[in-house]
């Protein structure tokens, strides 16, 4: 990642407008949806069920697709259209059995050797008691660990909204590309504003400060590239949003599939393994392995003056006071 | 049981010399505290502890070296809510002593090396960003380099908000390594202790080949007032605890902290490194357990055929009438 760092300054009434007109696109109500897209993009795509072992999570679909005859497995992220769909579709935001089933086609692509193609559109993964129940952090961790050595080339697009790890839970990929008003953040604005604002009335501030806009996202190193939306945007055309994100698959696989097997995973890894801004400084341990030496030994063992003693690590890193309730993570 | 609340300040007054427990409501004195382990000697409530003291409970003295320590975390985002991330950075680090929320290093447990990752939840909410996940990477990238186990012991609210995306990438910057680790057939232990949320334990810490609690640890993917807030409805008591993980087949077990070196020296001895494959196994003579024993086992029964797939070579059964496929007889049948 290139190094960029801004003076850490609020965000502007501008850039705070801006930003939160943005979530409000990848939120609209009349935006493609993944089954949308799936049926403009694809030539045929059989849609497949259940995660074998619980239930059908419909806030996830996925199934084998033809694109441009060549076969490719396909999975995202569903919303409703309206209030009954959204209901029944738990408005996008998948239990664990969705990621389960998820790994399920992910492990058929594998099997057959077919590439796999994501779309992202989700506020995240479920909380609550039943999904916790059934394990949603691991669902979506072995998620993440499978995508990570999948054998198969994978593009994601995030469509709408990429939710922290309910979205990456399918969105880790040799490419991964945003549609124009997309976002990707690691909270949702409103649940990072409760915390570090302690105001959820200050989500538009927070979307600002998260810079999660796919413009953003592609300035960060965290996407590859951003899908032009045609006209006012994604809503008001689903034929043309379609063209552009097929264009932009087609040409993503054309260029990773040529890469071997070894090739992609080794390239997959280090884009993940760069991720982030880590600074090396020469900042030494607090406790510096010694030499053995018998003169520091016994003079230890007899507290000899001139032989410190060494500090233990519980003085050097006690056990402190609990953290402040703002400074929580995601 | 009463519920503790993981994010929200304790109502437990700290004066200089002892602290009320939250659970029972007895007063310990603090050094008696320290030396039962931060476990309260009367309920046997397990008090957060710092990385300092976690060294000494589980690695042999003087053994643990800790690595790349000059790791910094900067401001990538420019981020500034009611304070800017660097101030925020600042004061944790003088508040605790430690750089980053996480530190890795090289120790041993009962004589056994293994590269250990510890979280500190004073530090930040043990907030996994950039620098606390790259730390997790070469500590889990160290241990396939000696080919030695991998321990994490994870306390964290999940991925930090102040690097927005770039910390929810952690998550598989951290799990990539993982896929390599079981390659190379290296253990990896995962200890969960209170608490374990959000980001870190939908990552790494749910993948370990074992996976160990402290007892009563709040361990979950939402933070409750994110769970309770999003969903609407009242929560169960304790449906986020260690218990009720163990209950659904999410960890392994419950390790009370005066067992925890105990029971790892035991899991390394019965959790060995799988032999190195160094491509020059060629002889069905040393074939084991491992993935490649049953491979050239397989490749015996079925042929040349698995074993050019698979690039060993196995000794051939003398032809007996019976074709490529019979079995060799075991020493009791000749």
């Amino acid at each position: 990642m290139s190094e960029i760092v801004l003076s850490a300054e609020a965000p502007t009434a501008e850039a705070i407008e801006s930003a939160w007109r943005r979530v409000q696109l990848a939120r609209h109500p009349q935006r493609p949806r993944t089954l949308d897209l799936i049926a403009l993009i694809f030539d045929d795509f059989a849609e497949l069920h259940g995660d074998r072992s619980f239930r059908d999570d419909p806030a996830i679909v996925g199934g084998p697709a033809l694109l441009e005859g060549r076969p490719v497995m396909v999975i995202g992220h569903q919303k409703g259209k309206d209030t009954e769909s959204n209901i029944s579709r738990n408005f996008g935001s998948p239990y664990p059995e969705g990621f389960r089933k998820a790994q399920r086609l992910m492990r058929l692509a594998d099997k057959l050797g077919i590439p796999l193609v994501t779309f992202l559109d989700t506020a995240g993964a479920f909380p609550g008691p039943a999904a916790e129940e059934r394990g949603q952090a691991e669902a979506i961790a072995s998620s993440i660990k499978l995508m990570t050595g999948l054998q198969v080339p994978i593009v994601v697009v995030i469509i709408g909204e990429g939710g922290s790890g309910g979205a990456l839970a399918i969105g880790v990929g040799d490419e991964v590309l945003a549609l124009e008003n997309a976002t990707y953040s690691v909270i949702s604005p409103e649940g990072c504003a409760a915390i570090l604002w302690r105001a959820p009335e200050s989500a538009p501030t927070a979307a600002a400060a998260m810079r999660m806009t796919a413009a953003d996202q592609l300035e960060l190193g965290v996407i590859d590239g951003v899908i032009e939306e045609p006209g006012e945007g994604a809503h008001a055309d689903h034929a043309g949003t379609a063209a552009a994100v097929k264009q932009a698959i087609l040409g993503t696989l054309g260029r990773i599939t040529r890469l071997d097997t070894e090739a992609l995973l080794t390239t997959r890894y280090a884009r993940l393994r760069g991720i982030g801004l880590v600074r090396e400084t020469e900042v030494a341990s607090p406790q510096l392995p010694q030499e053995p030496s018998l003169r520091r030994r016994i003079g230890r063992l007899l507290r000899l003056p001139g032989v410190p003693r060494r500090p233990r690590w519980s003085e050097i890193w006690p056990s402190g006071e609990d953290a402040d309730a703002n400074e929580e993570g995601a | 049981m009463q519920i503790k609340l993981p994010f929200s300040r304790r109502r437990e007054v700290t004066p200089e010399t002892w602290t009320v427990c939250p659970s029972c409501e007895s007063q310990i004195f603090n050094r008696q505290l320290e030396r039962n382990l931060r476990v309260c000697p009367t309920c046997g409530h397990h008090f957060r502890m710092g990385i300092g003291q976690r060294i000494e409970l589980m690695l042999d003295d003087g053994s643990f070296v800790e690595h790349d320590a000059g790791l910094d975390s900067g401001d990538p985002l420019g981020f500034h809510d009611q304070k800017p991330y660097v101030d925020r950075l600042e004061a944790a680090r003088i508040k605790t002593g430690l750089r980053e929320a996480a530190v890795w290093g090289i120790g041993s447990i009962e004589g056994q090396r293994v590269a250990i990752g510890l979280f500190d939840f004073h530090f930040m909410g043990g907030s996994m960003g950039s620098v606390v996940g790259e730390k997790l990477a070469r500590c889990f990238e160290a241990a396939l380099v000696e080919r030695i186990p991998a321990i994490v012991v994870s306390a964290s609210g999940g991925a930090r908000m102040q690097e927005g995306t770039l910390s929810l990438l952690q998550l598989a910057k951290t799990t990539a390594p993982l896929v390599r680790l079981d390659a190379a057939g290296i253990p990896f232990i995962s200890i969960l202790t209170d608490p374990t949320t959000g980001g870190v334990l939908a990552s790494f810490a749910s993948l370990g080949d074992v996976i160990l609690a402290e007892p009563k640890a709040l361990i979950g993917f939402a933070g409750a007032r994110v769970a309770s807030g999003t969903v609407g409805e009242e929560l169960p008591e304790g449906f986020q605890s260690a218990e009720s993980l163990l209950e659904h087949g999410f960890v392994d077990d419950i390790v009370p902290r005066s067992e925890l070196r105990p029971t790892l020296s035991r899991l390394l001895r019965l959790l060995p490194v799988a032999a190195a494959d160094d491509g020059l196994q060629t002889t069905g003579d040393t074939r084991g357990w491992g993935p490649i024993g049953v491979l050239s086992g397989m490749a015996e029964r079925f042929g040349t055929a698995v074993s050019e797939t698979i690039g060993i070579e196995v000794e051939q059964p003398p032809a007996d009438g019976s074709g490529p496929a019979s079995r060799r007889p075991r020493e009791d049948e000749r």
